[in-house]
């Protein structure tokens, strides 16, 4: 069977004369890598230096609050339903009187939790959510020693008041627009034909 | 008595309802309800969502009935034609009919303990307009303790009238009613008066909307994170039944329900001690996994089917004299 016609057959012939001195091959070589000083070079001084992102990056996620400084999530478990690699876990609390510019609603994440050594990304938890209070960022997860350290809670998720994080770019208004309508189909699978044919 | 609905034809027994005949063909045929519960007598004729079109009265009289009915409170007559899912005007009169009840419904489907199993949420996926119309205040009431169990979010209430019908013929002495009328009705026990009947607890499953909800499981989980079991134990209460539904997380047990058939309504009403004294794993005998629709959510991530496949798989492998991969050497 052949699967490519690049396949060379290895025969141990007898080498020439030039390929004895290996001179001339080396000398190939040298020239190749040599020639590579000259060139552009194709990696960049990572934390000095970045390479720029796409607008619409999905990195860390956040945990909006408004602009009272109260919590957005109401923790509904739409994102963690949402979630195809199962990475989100979340317990409510009920908000007590006094608590109003803490929490947004009646209801609050007491903890939440999202295990980044889990999470792929994709920012489905973005689009369930309906208080506009998850969403992805162009940061990135930062490396760790210890397997529990990527599990984020609230501390590392929740955004601080005096370093507020920027959405826009995700939260353009073809984004809240399509949040908004979700084409009902209703009614599609009441044909009295079939129906007749089921019974 | 012969009747068709939507092309289909059915012999019901004189006295049956509408509805009746409709959910004996099929739950595709069947109109939904939301105050209409086969287990309590008298219940239906306040939400109209089950309406239905009667385009032949009976072979007597053939003509059509003028406008379109409410299909629990209509009896068949021989010979008569109903349509339902087949007529467009039922759909736009329901669909109507759904405005209306989600006009002074909140929108806190994601603070709602109901969410996932709620009947009405269901009902405007299927028949609701997508956008509101409704330009004025919603009515708005702080939610009331009825008793230490029981939470009454008013501003959820659509009055299907339910609950005060299970007060009233499955506790004995009712103290629940329904005060003032019109837009102005409420829910309400005499002066927040604690219902301390055995069965009180019931009223909970009734309602089809998260009004009423157990405050033993408020805000614990979502009910799509919980696993519904099927559990049973022996109860000193004659009354009950003691066949329940369990919702575990892990190995806790975080509530406990009476179960219920394809129409979500309750086979039988369980009593308050089975309902929220008994939440160890202990305490019940536990039957196996409850069947749930695959179209809803509290299946997701429920992976009953996989280990369906898993015994079938060992079955043909033990059949077809493989090596059992369970069993470590």
């Amino acid at each position: 069977m052949q699967l490519t016609n690049r396949r060379k057959v290895v025969s141990d012939k007898k080498q020439t004369v030039m390929e004895q001195l290996y001179l001339p091959g080396l000398l190939k070589g040298m020239l190749i890598t040599g020639s590579h000083l000259f060139k552009k070079r194709a990696t960049v001084d990572y934390p000095d230096e970045k390479r720029p992102i796409a607008p619409i990056y999905r990195g860390l996620h956040v945990l909006k609050r408004d602009d009272n400084g109260a919590e957005r999530c109401t923790s509904c478990g739409m994102c963690a339903v949402a979630c195809p690699a199962e990475a989100i876990t979340m317990e409510s609390g009920e908000r007590k009187k006094g608590e109003e510019h803490l929490y947004r609603e009646e209801k609050y994440a007491k903890i939440y939790e999202i295990n980044m050594l889990r999470c792929i990304f994709c920012g489905l938890c973005e689009e369930a959510c309906p208080k506009e209070a998850i969403f992805l960022t162009d940061r990135l997860v930062d490396a760790e020693y210890e397997r529990d350290d990527f599990i984020y809670g609230k501390d590392k998720l929740v955004e601080k008041m005096d370093q507020r994080i920027d959405v826009t770019k995700r939260q353009t208004p073809e984004v809240l627009e399509f949040k908004k309508i979700k084409g009902l189909k209703h009614n599609e699978l009441h044909d009295p034909k079939k129906l007749k044919d089921k019974h | 008595m012969k009747v068709t609905i939507d092309g289909i034809e059915i012999d019901v027994p004189k006295g049956t309802t509408i509805l009746q005949a409709a959910r004996m063909i099929g739950p595709e045929v069947a109109p939904p309800t939301m105050c209409y519960y086969s287990k309590l007598k008298t219940s239906g004729g306040y939400c109209r969502t089950c309406i239905v079109k009667v385009t032949q009265g009976s072979t007597a009289n053939p003509n059509p009935m003028p406008k379109p009915v409410a299909s629990c409170r209509t009896e068949v007559m021989d010979g008569m034609v109903v349509q339902n899912v087949t007529s467009p005007e039922v759909l736009e009169a329901r669909k109507g009919v759904v405005e209306f009840l989600l006009m002074n419904h909140p929108l806190d489907c994601p603070v709602c303990d109901q969410a996932g199993e709620c009947n009405l949420q269901d009902l405007g996926y299927g028949h609701g307009a997508v956008t509101t119309r409704y330009e004025f205040e919603r009515r708005e009431f702080e939610p009331i303790d009825i008793g230490d169990k029981i939470k009454l979010h008013m501003t959820r209430c659509i009055m299907c009238f339910r609950c005060v019908k299970t007060a009233e013929q499955i506790t004995d002495g009712r103290v629940h009613g329904v005060i003032n009328r019109g837009d102005a009705a409420e829910i309400s026990t005499y002066i927040e008066q604690a219902i301390d009947n055995d069965f009180s607890g019931n009223v909970i499953d009734v309602c089809p909307v998260g009004a009423l909800t157990d405050k033993t499981f408020r805000f614990k989980q979502r009910v799509w994170f919980t696993k519904p079991m099927d559990a049973h134990r022996d109860c000193e209460n004659p009354k009950c039944t003691g066949k329940t539904r369990v919702w575990l997380k892990g190995d806790e047990i975080l509530r406990v329900t009476a179960r219920k058939d394809q129409w979500d309504e309750v086979e039988d009403f369980i009593c308050n001690t089975c309902r929220y004294d008994k939440k160890k794993k202990s305490d019940w005998v536990i039957e196996g996994p409850t069947q749930v629709n695959r179209h809803s959510v509290i299946a997701q991530n429920h992976y009953n089917h996989l280990n369906n496949l898993k015994v079938q798989v060992m079955k043909q492998q033990k059949a077809l004299g493989f090596m059992d991969y369970n069993k470590q050497p």
